[in-house]
């Protein structure tokens, strides 16, 4: 059962007629509905286009946040083979709000990171809603000081409202955390990639984000603070969420005209949770054109040509 | 004042407050309520003299605090692009920048300055909270950058002062890729062996804690300073429950393993001098000079009205203002 945002009824409705002919003609009604469902389904089809085509960065919030948009373990399963998840610290506890893990791309080693949301509700309690604590980060770390170790490429998949904030995540130094995991990844002497495939939400984000290259699928979004939380901050009032969504500049559109971000991967019509398929095989493609751009670098070039990356962010634009 | 500040041009809605709080010579101890003659606090590091409580401070009169007799360069800042998003909420970006530009007399939050501690070469670089509630955008972001590269060129040790309401709203994704590039300048001190030294100060949150200031070989707090990731308001609002006394305060983070000691504002020369003069391996540093001495007895004041213009634990990214 297909779910509508509010922006997509014009769709919903069309589908809507679509399901009505249907059942009509399977209840016996002798009417040939063929023509009509054709020529509903394209009209659908080409709405959904319009929409999609001109999206506003709310839209692409609700979008990147939408609960059938596949998520870490998605990625995990159509990418990954002979994966062996790692779990915990080594310190406190094994936070699920962070996967980590080894396995292969394409026949290539590979460390594995990423935030989970969860696709059901026990899921999503299970995984936090992808909001870390200190242990998931301080896992992120020990799995990258792994593959450094083994000399092995990493791939990081960002999908989080934001680090955690609760008594027990600062209790336990979640800057910390956060800050340390963020200077693991820049000074890696394997290759780093980070892909937003949904949310890459502030610190939460950059932590395991910070990597040679950083890619985002068409409709995620990237922020300094979740709109909501911008809206609570600037205007006093969590409601101007899609006032604080445009002047924020979240998209991946915008965080490319910025030199933030090094590329998009395109999105099927829809959005990524109407053909996973296909959105898989732009990831596969974006992950293999990334290891054979990165293959043959010494240590040193891999590390200094991610610092050299942050170190300029800003300074170009005008 | 409110329709004032509505329709006035910035720079004289800052004239007019400027001549507001030059009236305003009286503070009040947002611990304790006692009144305070502002000269007698000046004169105490702006240490409450009864109940020691650490006002903020202003990032030049930290810089005369810190070096010795008062005497350091201010190295020059790098200008950054100026309002990248084309921001707007309530009020222009661009005007925000421009008022606080005039309420502190600073280009932006952060000030770096070479001198001597101890007689031992050091850089150090203050935020400043008035400024924007000390946010971390661009410019901040750079001048932290160029504080710790001078001290790469110098080959000098590092002293941050932290102070910050967390990554600048108005500057959206480049105020958080801020985090970052502080963090590849830290490890280049690193590198170098260089020590680094952090000292937290009230407020210290958001995107700085989780970057560069967490990142120092030595963490000294200020006594009662408010350091987090999350501010105790958004915690509140996630978890609905009341939060623990003293939950964030230097206390709690020595407590809990996060800094390694807290220390009284009139002592921090003498323990940051120490520290750099040891892990540096130079001569013991020269004995405390006079700038040290004890505050005196405080005189007896008459409270007048005087509005204070305190911000009690200011959410991530707040506004000083």
């Amino acid at each position: 059962m297909q779910s509508y945002l509010e922006f997509e009824k014009p769709v919903a409705d069309l589908q809507g007629k679509v399901q009505e002919l249907k059942a009509l003609a399977q209840s016996g009604e002798a009417v040939d509905i063929d023509d009509e469902v054709e020529r509903l389904e394209a009209r659908a089809d080409e709405a959904l286009r319009e929409i999609y085509k001109k999206l506003t960065p709310w839209q692409k919030t609700q979008v990147a946040r939408h609960p059938a948009r596949p998520h870490f373990s998605h990625y995990l399963t159509h990418l990954i083979t002979d994966f062996v998840p790692l779990a915990g610290d080594r310190k406190f506890a094994d936070d699920k709000a962070v996967l980590t893990g080894f396995g292969r791309f394409e026949g290539r080693s590979v460390a594995v990171m990423g935030h989970e949301k969860g696709s059901t509700t026990e899921a999503r309690l299970k995984h936090n809603f992808g909001m870390a604590r200190p242990e998931g980060y301080r896992k992120a770390v020990r799995i990258m000081d792994m593959a450094d170790r083994f000399d092995i490429p990493v791939l990081s998949f960002i999908d989080t409202a934001g680090a955690y904030p609760g008594i027990g995540a600062e209790e336990r130094g979640q800057a910390e955390a956060i800050a340390r995991s963020t200077e693991k990844c820049l000074s890696l002497g394997v290759p780093n990639l980070a892909i937003v495939i949904g949310e890459g939400g502030s610190g939460g984000a950059i932590a395991i984000a910070t990597a040679n290259r950083v890619l985002m699928l068409e409709h995620a979004i990237y922020t300094a603070a979740s709109p909501e939380a911008s809206a609570s901050i600037l205007w006093r009032d969590a409601a101007k969420a899609q006032d604080a969504a445009t002047a924020m500049k979240i998209t991946a559109e915008d965080l490319m005209g910025f030199g933030v971000i090094d590329g998009i991967i395109d999105e099927p019509v829809g959005g990524a949770h109407r053909g996973i398929e296909e959105a898989m095989e732009a990831c596969r493609q974006a992950v293999a054109t990334f290891l054979s751009d990165f293959t043959g670098k010494s240590r040193l070039e891999i590390r200094e040509h991610r610092r050299e990356k942050f170190y300029k962010i800003g300074s170009e634009l005008n | 004042m409110n329709w004032i500040n509505s329709v006035v041009r910035p720079k004289i809605r800052s004239f007019l407050n400027r001549r507001e709080t030059a009236e305003n010579l009286w503070v009040k101890c947002p611990e304790s309520g006692e009144m305070v003659f502002h000269l007698e606090l000046e004169a105490n590091s702006w240490v409450v003299p009864n109940s020691g409580h650490h006002m903020r401070i202003k990032a030049g009169d930290r810089l005369d605090l810190f070096f010795d007799d008062k005497q350091y360069d201010r190295v020059e800042l790098p200008t950054v692009v100026a309002d990248p998003l084309k921001f707007r909420d309530s009020k222009k970006y661009t005007d925000r920048l421009k008022e606080a530009r005039s309420k502190t007399g600073m280009e932006d939050a952060v000030l770096v300055a070479t001198g001597k501690l101890m007689g031992n070469d050091i850089v150090a670089a203050v935020q400043d909270f008035e400024f924007m509630a000390g946010t971390l955008g661009m410019a901040a972001g750079s001048a932290v950058v160029k504080g710790i590269e001078t001290a790469l060129e110098l080959r000098v040790p590092f002293v941050l002062f932290a102070a910050s309401g967390g990554a600048r709203m108005q500057e959206g994704i480049l105020a958080l890729m801020q985090m970052p590039r502080t963090t590849v300048a830290v490890s280049r001190l690193r590198e170098a062996g260089l020590p680094y030294i952090c000292v937290f100060t009230n407020p210290t949150t958001g995107g700085v804690t989780a970057s560069y200031a967490m990142l120092g070989d030595v963490h000294i707090a200020e006594p009662g300073a408010l350091i987090c990731f999350a501010g105790p308001r958004v915690i509140e609002q996630t978890i609905r429950e009341k939060l623990p006394p003293g939950f964030q305060k230097s206390e709690y983070l020595l407590e809990h393993g996060m800094v390694d000691m807290v220390v009284h504002r009139h002592e921090l020369r003498g323990v940051i001098g120490n520290l750099v003069a040891i892990l540096t391996k130079s001569s013991a540093p020269a004995v405390l000079t006079a700038s040290e001495a004890a505050a005196d007895e405080p005189a007896v004041v008459t409270p007048d009205q005087g509005g204070d213009e305190l911000i009690e634990n200011p959410p991530i990214g707040a506004h000083a203002e």
